[in-house]
């Protein structure tokens, strides 16, 4: 178990012009496999992850992890909805966070090759990164993300707007990555991924945490009757 | 018209004989004019990425003043730095008036805010796409800003251009500080000036045409160094 975790989150809330974004959330998370954050659209799924991840301001409540604040936000990184390409080359994107940890150049020349071959970029390294396909640059950017080795990676929905197939590669990427211990915590609208994907569930709602469980004991028997409504496809707000 | 044929005529034949003092005039002109937009961009570039990654108090009037800036009489900054220079005063004793650095100084106060503005607007576009990435992976905000500028580096020429442009335009400031001597402080715009002055518009006019000729083989050949038009890389 990572030694950053638990995860304890306690009457947090963060609010943005007045109105509350997320809040007020109460919820620890262990360090272990991962966590499909899921909700209607407008739940705060996304401003969730922006909180722990310390992308977010919190105005109110409080966020411990298990070590030093700076270690765990050192220990960890983002994968974002639409990926943010650097407007450099697909190498220099994967090298980018490993030069501004001062890893020597030719060290993150060598784990940019291997990191790219990984996820199947090997023949694209010389390519301009903001130019690739929409599958790519999603592969680009979880391999930008794991590159550091961190112990806890925070996901906004990775495969939105992807086809079945860059879909399947990215899942393939996240398993081998939870398999080797990294925590993932993510946010998704596909229910098929969730369900692959999730060792535990965290279902939101109007901004606070509704209901979480391991993925399992939520699936099979959700507590809440919105959770109910929303496994069934029915409309929730 | 006649004038005009002259002058082309006039600026060939001094090109084509290689006329000493004209290559002495461009010479100094090019030195002026790159050391200055060098000094501003040093300055102007990294002010324009904090600008752009720092938020603070005065910020949005350090913008407008910048923006306002742009506008700057060249004539009054020759005026203030000709004050500045002059034996009496404050910097008077680095007996700078009438040499090249002067005009270099008076020439970096003018281009710092275009070059600034110009920047400003293409560093805070990119800064808004990478905000949330750069937050994400800890960066310092010395990372942030030479990432923004190495990133946006093409655009940033474009910036510097303008600068160039400017400045190897000016006369008015470099006239003041500089005092157009003969094998000292010449420089072509100058030139131009005198001898328009003494009517002697064909070899006024043939200064010119170099003068643009020179400003268009610069710009050519940073854009050209530069790459901008390679492909998606704009």
């Amino acid at each position: 178990m990572s030694d950053m975790f638990p995860l304890t989150v306690t009457g947090a809330e963060t609010r943005r012009r007045g109105k509350i974004l997320v809040g007020p959330v109460d919820l620890t998370l262990e360090g272990r496999g991962s966590c499909v954050v899921i909700g209607p659209n407008g739940a705060g799924k996304t401003s969730l992850l922006r909180l722990l991840h310390g992308a977010a301001r919190l105005s109110t409540g409080e966020i411990t992890w298990a070590c030093d604040v700076e270690q765990a936000h050192h220990d960890q990184s983002f994968v974002f909805q639409r990926p943010v390409m650097l407007r450099r080359s697909v190498e220099d994107n994967l090298m980018y966070p490993l030069r501004i940890r001062k890893v020597p150049k030719a060290e993150a020349r060598d784990l940019a090759h291997h990191w790219a071959e990984k996820v199947g970029l090997r023949d694209m390294l010389k390519r301009h990164a903001p130019v690739l396909s929409g599958g790519e640059q999603q592969k680009l950017a979880l391999a930008r993300a794991l590159i550091t080795q961190p112990k806890l990676v925070f996901l906004d929905e990775p495969c939105a707007a992807l086809d079945g197939r860059a879909t399947r590669e990215i899942e393939e990427i996240l398993n081998a990555v939870r398999a080797t211990g990294t925590r993932l915590i993510m946010t998704t609208h596909n229910m098929g991924q969730a369900r692959r994907l999730a060792d535990e569930v965290v279902f939101m709602r109007q901004g606070r945490v509704h209901e979480h469980a391991s993925a399992e004991t939520f699936f099979d028997a959700p507590t809440s009757e919105q959770a109910q409504a929303f496994l069934n496809g029915d409309i929730v707000e | 018209m006649t004038d005009l044929w002259d002058g082309i005529s006039r600026a060939i034949w001094m090109v084509l004989s290689v006329d000493a003092n004209l290559l002495e005039i461009t010479l100094r002109s090019l030195q002026v004019t790159l050391t200055a937009l060098i000094v501003a961009s040093a300055i102007a570039l990294p002010l324009a990425a904090f600008l752009s990654v720092r938020r603070f108090r005065l910020r949005r009037s350090v913008i407008a003043l910048l923006n306002a800036l742009m506008g700057l009489p060249p004539v009054v900054v020759g005026l203030v730095v000709y004050i500045l220079l002059s034996r009496s005063g404050p910097l008077g004793v680095l007996g700078l008036l009438f040499t090249p650095t002067a005009m270099v100084i008076a020439q970096v106060i003018i281009i710092v805010p275009l070059i600034a503005s110009i920047a400003h607007q293409s560093l805070r576009d990119l800064w808004a796409e990478y905000h949330d990435l750069l937050i994400s992976m800890n960066v310092s905000q010395w990372q942030k800003i030479t990432t923004l500028l190495w990133d946006a580096r093409r655009a940033l020429l474009t910036a510097a251009l303008a600068g160039f442009g400017r400045a190897i335009g000016e006369v008015g400031a470099i006239m003041i500080v500089g005092g157009n001597i003969d094998n000292a402080t010449r420089v072509l715009t100058t030139a131009i000036a005198l001898e328009t002055g003494k009517g002697d518009f064909a070899l006024a006019l043939g200064l010119g045409f170099v003068l643009i000729a020179l400003a268009v083989l610069v710009n050519l050949a940073i854009h050209w160094l530069g790459r901008t038009e390679r492909e998606g890389r704009w």
